[in-house]
Order: structure tokens, then sequence, then C-alpha cells
């Protein structure tokens, strides 16, 4: 007989599963210093990396000499692409079906473009040297305007000339990368045309960057003896890069060997292969000794992978009641010098087809054509699934002109066309089906914890104000409905570079009762090692505490795709959750076994299996394991482990409802964020804290964005906002207090029910942002001004207003 | 961000730094707070040789208020500017301002010696010792000489000081009246997109004195005196307090750059102008 002591509230709780504000496991290194990463290694003998990189935006290599660098004492090697072409190198393969020079090979396409690769004894020497390559460069014209581009005979990419086929399809012109269409163009255009009412905008979403706090960088190290490459490096995709770089390198996959520490922050910046990684590589192939590369913030800035650069042009078409008939959409994108972007392979435009939001919109045309430019490669999603920010942003802002249109309350216009809760599964007329949704219910929520009408009432009160001459501030009111789609993804439509994307676990129980478990995916801040844990602790009935998470190593983990675009709890909580539940099979057998009882008559309870109907009769999960392991159990084998690789059936469809309330000093463009409301819905919640701080993450970059934050290049493409200077990120001082709250609707696909929160709030958080600081200018005849609003472009605003007239 | 290699020097004293800038002439240059120079260092914008650190000259810091004249080391960390309550008794001008700069790091670091002879246009201490109309003493290996603030700015990074002078102390009277630094930035850590200095004296409902100085908007700090003289005598109305700001915006030259274009710069300088000589007043 046992003792029934602990009740099963305290078992539940002494658990730390799901729903548990457990506190970070990770935090207790990270608040005191003690992380472990990229620069943070050091390996005996080991060399350092530095670039030579084009101060022009193109220009042709005339010549390179780097005499007067290998003659600085410490300086060991000076790539350049000559000295990578006989290996193949000198161009790589990027994400999007599109290749990419390594080092400058006759020409550069982007200021700050890689030249050389200087390798020396330390960073100084390094450093040195890289001013003492003599680069002789013809400069030719420079295209930053991607409608330029299309007309221009300027060919950028000399390498593809007379290619008129690309990955994705046909090419219209030398500047031109694709074009990917979605829907019934013919048929929108038709009801579009008809419509009662009909509204119009072009927007540009401006380029951005990830600017993770910690750069890109990595360390090669090629063991010469045993043939070995051990490749340490902030990758957000580890099991991705073995494969690429065994494909690229010859070196068979099994002896390379992957390894992402701590990383420092990703966002999307730290999916793609850079050069350096390259280099690195090579130099350490080369000198037989470890090779570090670590960038600075100027060249993450400057160089590695941004987000964005969209320009998009919306039809929205209405009944008189504003219920919406049709959206047409097309977007010109801006790729840069090389199409290096991190979407799946079937998907150019990533998930731009989300474009239709949270609303029943019954039919729909997305077009977009893809543009070269001399600018940097890139278009990461910056902390959103791929390309969702400017889906997302897209028709927020198309709501908000077409409520202008209609002479309609922007909330009320939302509510009428939102997808109904009973409408789940929802197909879209762009392709998707969403998995689960109650927007009504959120939005209510919303729009009473805000006070809506009592806001509205205070706006127009200060515009008449205002007009009487009583005030220079007027009163924004931002809304934004969003529907994010994560957890890339189901393998028969995703893909990256072949490999299908699902995502995996691996547990093994130990014999007393504790657990590690590893996961295809890696944490950059999202706190894995504690959510993870949580997510097993229900599924096995073993305290999180007890439970091990580890990622990253390619030799240990099980092979993934990583983690970007909010995939890792849609995709391997769900294989974190399915492994689980073959451990308690197993375990069920067991408990039975030594309960003497058959399978069936026993039944999982928390932290044990017990005897229907006899709760007094059980044994608990540690019992089961030290008899997993210590007893002969006939017909079972010994051992306590499991895997799970897991397709995902579908996407999962998290959504949210944000309202932010902001002052504006017309006269200096000055803002004041007075409120900022965030209901989130993602589901099934594993960690309420770890949810608030991602939300307060995510906010933060989105207010970031919204009001400043950009990637700007003057007319000879040179970077303009290459220093954290002129790249603003949000400190605390900058940031309003976050009001967060939450309604659940779990996904019907997924085994516990989570739908991925990290992104979330950075692509409703957009536009709500920028919807406040276009509502306040509503009142006197705003339809749209695009982001970044910074304080010259607010006041440019007000100025073109009038409202600056005396 | 690497800098090239240089030698470090440290001296105790203010002959010891003067004799390495001697010998090495062009070649040296003296480090206060770092956080001017040493990014400039790292961009390879700034070659320096020969660096010395002036952090152990003692007799280079403090603060001294004896009557009404205030004497401020040129090693004087902002942080110890803005915690020092005497001389926010004294000047509380300059705490309202130092809160300004950037952000508490740099602040602990940062003094107001290199804050005053760095030149950049956008620090702010310069258009404020102009509106104290304080004086800086420049040490040199022919001995010390002192000069007024509102004549020691040339243009941008070229100051009055000589190659091979060092920067001991800055005094000034302690200011009466009403005081207020208005700064307009982007974000914290930026400098201004425009800042205004002012400081107003009363005598029953008129300005008795005024001065007006401004920061960022020219390639030096710009003292107004036509903006105080519009303001003297007047009873700081609406229509006196648009006359110094028409008079203080003719005094400027403000240029493009990633904050808006010199229109938006010229309309936000009035708007700071302004309100400095407003909030001045009303606590005057
Ligand atoms: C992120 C950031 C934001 C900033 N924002 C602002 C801001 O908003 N407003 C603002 O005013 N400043 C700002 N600063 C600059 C900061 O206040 C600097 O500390 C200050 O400009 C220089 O002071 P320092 O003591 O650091 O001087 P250093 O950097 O050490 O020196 C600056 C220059 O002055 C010379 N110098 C220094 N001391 C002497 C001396 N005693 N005699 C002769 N020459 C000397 C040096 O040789 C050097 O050329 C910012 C700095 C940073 C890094």
């Amino acid at each position: 007989m046992n003792d029934l002591t602990p009740d099963r509230d305290e078992r539940v709780a002494n658990l730390k599963g799901l729903g548990c504000s457990r506190k970070r496991v990770e935090d207790a290194r990270f608040t005191q210093g003690k992380g472990n990463y990229i620069d943070d290694i050091s390996l005996p003998g080991m060399l350092h990396g530095d670039f030579v990189r084009s101060p022009y935006a193109h220009a042709r290599v005339k010549s390179i000499n780097t005499d007067a660098a290998m003659a600085l004492d410490g300086v060991i090697a000076v790539l350049t692409a000559k000295d990578l072409e006989p290996l193949s190198l000198h161009w790589m393969p990027t994400l999007a079906g599109d290749k990419q020079m390594v080092l400058a090979d006759g020409k550069v396409l982007f200021q700050g473009q890689e030249v050389a690769f200087v390798v020396a004894r330390d960073r100084y020497i390094a450093a040195d040297a890289v001013d003492l390559v003599e680069v002789e460069y013809e400069e030719l014209p420079v295209l930053v305007d991607p409608f330029e581009a299309l007309k221009s005979e300027v060919v950028l990419r000399e390498d593809l000339d007379g290619q008129t086929e690309g990955a994705h399809g046909p090419r219209k012109h030398h500047n031109h990368i694709f074009t990917w269409e979605v829907g019934d163009e013919a048929g929108t255009n038709a009801v579009i045309d008809d419509a009662d009412v009909v509204a119009e905008e072009t927007m540009y979403y401006h380029r951005t960057h990830p600017c993770p706090l910690e750069p890109c960088g990595c360390l090669a190290s090629m063991d010469k003896v045993n043939g070995k490459l051990t490749l340490y490096g902030t990758f957000q995709a580890p099991h991705v890069v073995r494969t690429v770089a065994s494909l690229l390198s010859g070196i068979e996959e099994h002896n390379i060997r992957v390894v992402s520490p701590d990383i420092g922050g990703g966002f999307g910046n730290k999916v793609g292969v850079y050069p350096g990684y390259v280099c690195s590589i090579v130099a350490s192939i080369v000198t037989g000794v470890p090779v570090k590369w670590v960038e600075d913030r100027m060249e993450n800035l400057m160089t590695t992978a941004f987000a964005r650069d969209y320009w998009m042009k919306g039809r929205i078409s209405a009944t008189r009641e504003g219920k919406i008939t049709g959206l047409h959409c097309h977007v010109t994108a801006d790729h840069g010098a090389f199409d290096a972007c991190a979407d799946p392979t079937k998907f150019p435009a990533g998930f731009m087809n989300i474009c239709t939001g949270s609303y029943d919109i019954p039919i729909a045309y997305l077009g977009v054509d893809g543009v070269y430019t001399n600018k940097a490669p890139g278009g990461v999603s910056y902390r959103c699934s791929f390309r969702v920010t400017e889906a997302v942003y897209f028709i927020e802002r198309m709501i908000e002109v077409l409520a202008i249109e209609l002479n309609m309350d922007a909330a009320e216009l939302r509510r009428i066309n939102f997808i109904r809760k009973e409408q789940f599964p929802y197909q879209s007329a762009l392709g998707w089906e969403y998995d689960s949704g109650d927007y009504h219910t959120a939005w209510d929520k919303a729009l009473a914890a805000v006070d809506y009408e009592g806001l509205r009432k205070e706006q127009a009160e200060r515009v008449e104000a205002f007009k009487r001459g009583e005030t220079r501030t007027l009163m924004g009111i931002g809304l934004s409905f969003f529907t994010e789609i994560v957890g890339a993804g189901p393998v028969k439509n995703c893909d990256i570079l072949g490999m299908g994307m699902f995502d995996s676990c691996e547990i093994r129980i130990h014999p007393t009762g504790s657990a590690i478990a590893r996961l295809g995916t890696i944490s950059q801040g999202q706190g894995h090692a504690t959510t993870f844990a949580q997510i097993l602790a229900s599924e096995i009935g073993i305290p999180a505490d007890s439970i091990t998470i580890e990622e990253g190593d390619t030799d240990t983990a099980p092979y993934g795709l990583g983690t970007y675009g909010s995939r890792s709890t849609p995709v391997a909580g769900a294989a974190t959750a399915m492994a689980g539940r073959k451990i308690r099979a197993k375990a069920q057998m067991i408990a039975a076994y030594l309960l003497e009882v058959h399978d069936d008559d026993v039944e999982f309870d928390v932290d044990r299996f017990v005897v229907k109907g006899a709760p007094e009769r059980f044994k608990t999960m540690g019992e089961i394991a030290y008899a997993a392991y210590n007893q002969a159990i006939p017909g079972v084998e010994p051992g306590l482990e499991a895997v799970s690789y897991y397709d995902p059936p579908n996407m999962t469809y998290p959504f949210g409802a944000y309202v932010c309330v902001m002052d504006i000093d017309v006269d200096t463009g000055v803002t004041d964020i007075r409120r900022f409301y965030a209901l989130d819905d993602c589901g099934t919640r594993i960690n309420p804290m770890v949810i608030e701080g991602q939300i307060h993450g995510g906010l933060t970059e989105a207010l970031a964005v919204a009001m400043g934050q950009e990637i700007a290049y003057d007319d000879m493409g040179n970077v303009k906002t290459g220093t954290l200077m002129d790249f603003f990120l949000p400190t605390a001082w900058e940031v309003p207090n976050y009001e967060t709250d939450h309604t659940v609707t779990p996904s019907p696909h997924h085994p516990i029910g989570a739908k991925g929160v990290g992104e979330s709030p950075h692509v409703g958080g957009v536009p709500c942002f920028s919807n406040a600081v276009q509502d306040a200018f509503r009142p006197f005849g705003l339809r749209h001004t695009n982001m970044p609003h910074d304080h010259w472009r607010i006041w440019k605003t007000a100025n073109g207003l009038g409202l600056h007239d005396t | 961000m690497i800098p090239p290699s240089f030698e470090y020097h440290r001296p105790t004293d203010v002959a010891g730094a003067l004799a390495v800038l001697a010998e090495h002439g062009d070649d040296a240059r003296v480090l206060a707070g770092g956080h001017s120079l040493i990014p400039m260092m790292k961009l390879r914008m700034a070659d320096v040789p020969h660096l010395i650190d002036l952090q152990d000259v003692a007799a280079l810091k403090g603060i001294d208020i004896s009557g009404d004249q205030i004497t401020i080391g040129a090693m004087t960390t902002q942080h110890e500017l803005i915690a020092s309550d005497a001389l926010h008794a004294a000047a509380p001008i300059i705490r309202e301002a130092a809160l300004q700069i950037a952000d508490p790091q740099v602040r602990y670091m940062g003094t107001i010696g290199g804050n005053v002879a760095n030149g950049d246009p956008g620090n702010d201490m310069p258009g404020l010792m102009q509106c104290l109309d304080a004086r800086f003493t420049l040490e040199g290996a022919d001995g010390t000489r002192t000069v007024a603030a509102r004549s020691f700015y040339e243009a941008a990074y070229m100051t009055d000081r000589d190659d091979e002078e060092i920067l001991t102390h800055i005094s000034f009277a302690a200011p009466r009246g009403g005081y207020a630094y208005e700064k307009q930035k982007r974000k914290i850590g930026d400098y201004a997109t425009a800042a205004c200095a002012a400081l107003i004296e009363r005598d029953g409902d008129k300005v008795a004195a005024a001065s007006v100085a401004m920061t960022n908007l020219s390639d030096i700090p710009v003292f107004s005196e036509a903006a105080a003289a519009a303001l003297v005598g007047s009873a700081c109305d609406d229509a006196a307090v648009k006359a110094a700001v028409g008079a203080a915006l003719e005094d400027i030259d403000p240029t493009e750059d990633n904050r808006g274009p010199v229109e938006f710069k010229m309309h936000v300088a009035g708007i700071i102008i302004s309100r400095a000589i407003q909030r001045a007043w009303s606590r005057a």
C-alpha cells in the first residue's frame, strides 16, 4: 500500500509543467555573465579572420594587391576570390535558389561586400592588415531603387546575363529575379471594378535589420589528423548548416560537427549562410588550425541579412455597408544584390499570401516581383514568420484606408469582416487553412479593456481643442488585429534547399527518474530549456527541474530545421510531446507489469500510473524508470528512451488584438505612447511568464521598426544608418508600459494545442504603432504616410497637412 | 572597430602630460573619459600613436564653489556634475543639461573637459558654457591662459586650443534668475536635433538680463547676442519671444543629416528656443 500524500494538486505543482510561470533556467548563467557565446570560445592556436570590404555599392574590381598585408608580421594568409575559385567556393548557393559571391569575383554589388579575407595571429593584426590590402576599383552606376532597376540598362548580375529562367520561373528583365502569383487576378479585378467602394493605396515597408545584440560569427576547426571539421557559430539552423557545409566542401556529413553555443538573439539574422563562415572553414582547412571570425556591429548592420524592403500596392473593395468583397496586392520586392531570402523553397515571398489577414475576403490576388539592386542581400523574417509582418502591415493599413473611404470607424469595419468562429477551419482565398480562432471575442475584450468609446470621445475633444488653438498635441488611437501563420511546416509544401521542415526530439529517461531531451531547434533567447522541459513534465510526469534540454550540437541532437518563424513550439514542441507519449506508452507496460495487472488496467495520473479505481496502487515515474533499467521485464526491452520526428499536418495561426494610444506634438514630431494594450491568443499557454517576456520584446522591436529603425541608403548606395547612433534600437527609456492580456483558443491539430507566440507581438505591433500615428492625422485628411515615423517624417506629415500654418 | 596600435601614457600631473605632448606633438593626444575619442580611434578616423590618459591627474578633478565663482576641473565627469548638490544649488542649469547628455553609462566616464575641448558641434556643454559666459583655462609649455567659451570655437573639431595645451579647468559666475536647457533628440544616447540653453534675470515684470545659446545647429555652438537683446527690457511676452527666436534663427546654420533636413531643423529650433526662453522666464 502506498502513501497518498502529497495530494494531486501538489503533485501537479511539483512538476512545473504546462501553465506554470517557471523561472527561466537559462537566466542564472546569462545574468551572471556566464553565458558561452561564440566569441567566448577559444581553441589552442586559433587564428583570426577579418574582411576587406567594398566602400562602393557598385564597382569593378580591377586589382587586389595583398603584398603589403602579407608582409605584416603575424599575417598568415589573405584570401581572395582567386584562391577560392579552384575549390569552387568563390560563389555559394543561397537559401533562395540564387548564388552569392563569397569574395568579390570581378565586381562588387553592395557597400560592405566581402572582397578579401585576412587571416592573422590576433584580431588586431588582422584589422591592421585589412587596411594594407590595396584594391583598385572602377565605379559603376548604382541602382538603389527597384523601379529604376527594372528599367535600367545597367546589368547588376552579369553572371546571370541572358538567363531568362530563374529559380522561381521566368525573369522579365536582367535585374528581375522572379514573379510569384497566388489567387485569381482576373476574378479579383472584376469584383473590385464593379464594387460600391474601392480604396487604393501604395505603401513602402522600409528596409530594416534584425540587429541581434550579438552579431554573427563562427569558429572553424579542421582536424587534419582525423579529418573532422568542427564548426561553432551563431546558427539558427545548425543541422542545415552541416548539410550545406558538407555539400559545398565535399566533406562527408559524418565528419562535420556543427555547434551553436549560446546565441545572443537571432530574429532571422542568423538563419542564412554568410561569406565569413565559408572563409573561416577554408582558412582552417588551408592552415590546419582553428580560425575565428566575428563581425562587428557595423558589419552586421551593413552586410548581413536585412528585413522587409517591400513596395506594396493594394486595392480593396467593399459594399457600402463595409463588407469586404475583394483584395488585390502587388509587391515590388527589393532583394538587394543576391537573392538570399530565407524562405521555404516554394515560397519566394514567404507567406505574404496571408495578406487577407483576419478577414473573410471572398476573392483575392497577390503578385510579387523580386528585383536586384545595389544593396546588401537578405530579406529574412525579422521576428516574424516568413514575410508575415509585411502581410499584416499591408492588410491592417488597407483596412484603415478603407475605413476612411467608407467614413466608418475602423474598429467596426474590422468587426464586420472578421472570420467568424464557426468558419474554422477556414480556407482563405489565397490558399491557407486557418486552424482555429475566435476573433470577435478577442476584439470585444480588447476594446472594452481600453474603453474604446471613451478614447474616441477624448480624441474628438482633442481635435476640437486643437482647432481652437488650445493645444498643439494630437491624439492617435492605433488598432491592429493580426493573424500569424507559424510553424513551418508541413513537409509536403515546406522545405529549405530540399530539406523538409519537420523537427525532432529525442528523450532519455535516466534510471533515477531524471531525463535529458535533445531537440533539432536552437534557442537564441526564447527560453527553450525552460519551456520544453515543461511540455515534457506534463507529458511524462517527471518534474521540469529534473529534465535537461539540450540543443545545437549536431553530433548529439536529432536532425531538425532550427529556430525561426515561431516554429519551435509548433513543430519541435509537438515532437517533444509525441516523444513523451512514446515514453509514457512504454512506462505503462512497465507499470502494469510491476503492479501485476493488465496494461489497460493502469492509467496515467500526473506523475505515476495508477490501477484504475484503486488510486492507492500506483508506481511513480521514478519507480518505473528504475525498473526499466534494472529489472528484467518479459517482452520489454531495457531502457526508457524515445525519438519523434514531427511533420506538422498544418501551420498554426496565433492571433491577437492590439491598441495603442499616442500623443503627438505636431510642432516637433515628438511622440509619446501613453498606452499599449496587447491581447494575444497563442493557444495553450506553456509558460505565461515566458510568453509575457516574448511579447514585451516583440512589441519593443515593433516600436523600433514603426518609429525609426531603418537601413537607409543614399543615391550612391552608401548605408546612412550603419551604427547604433542612427539605427534606432530602443532602450528602457523609449519603451512604454505594456498591458498584456490573452484569450485561449487551442490549435486543434497540435498535440498540446500550442501555437507559437515569439513573433506575434512584432507582427501585430508594427501596424498598431503605425496606425496610431496615422489615426492622429485622419481628422485632418491623412490617408497614409510611410514608416518609420521618426520626428522629421511626422513633422513633414503635419506640415503637408497645413498644421504649421498660422 | 579595432583601433591601430598606440603607446599608452599615464602621467600623474599636468607637467608630465605636457611633457609627453611636447615630445610627440601631433602624434599625441590626451584621453579624458574616452567617449568621443575612443570611438573615433576604433573607427580609425583618429590615429593617435601616443595616448595620454589623464585619469591619474588629481589636480584636474573636482568642483570648487567660492562665493559666486564656480570652478570645475576638466576631468570632472558628467555624473559628478549631476551628483553635486552644491553645484546644483549654485547653477541648477548644469544638472538639467547634463542629465540630457547620452545615458548614465556614458556620463560615468565622459568629462566636462572632454566635452568642451572635443569641438563636436553635437556636444551639449559648449553651448551651455557660452550661455554661462564661462572661461576655459589652458595650460601649455609657455604657461597658462584663459579663453572665453564664446570665442573658443572656430569650426567643427577646431578650437582655439593649441595642440600642445591641456584644458585644466572651467570657471564661471553662478547664474542668477531663471534657467532652462531644452533639447530634442531622437532617443536616449543621441545628440541634439536642436538644443538651447537660456538664462533670464527678472526685474519686476521685465527681463533685466538674458543669455541664449544653441547646440548642434551650426558647425560650432552659437551664442546669440541678438536673441538676448530682443528679450532684455521686454515682459517676455509672445512678441518678445517671437523676436528673440527670430534673432536666434538668424544666427544658426543647421545642416541636413539623418535627423532631418534643414527646413525641419529650423522649425524645431524655433520651437525649442521659444520653450527654453519661456521655461527660463517662468523660473526667473
Ligand atoms: C553613445 C554616446 C552618446 C553621446 N551623447 C552625447 C550627448 O548627447 N551630448 C554630449 O554632449 N555628448 C554626448 N556624448 C559624448 C560624451 O559626452 C563624451 O564623453 C564627451 O564628448 C567627451 O568627453 P570625454 O571625457 O569622454 O573625452 P574624450 O573622448 O576622452 O576626449 C574628447 C576629445 O577632447 C580632448 N580632450 C579631452 N580632455 C581634454 C583636456 N583636458 N584638455 C585638452 N583636450 C582634451 C581629447 O584629446 C579628445 O580629442 C555621447 C557619447 C556616446 C558614446
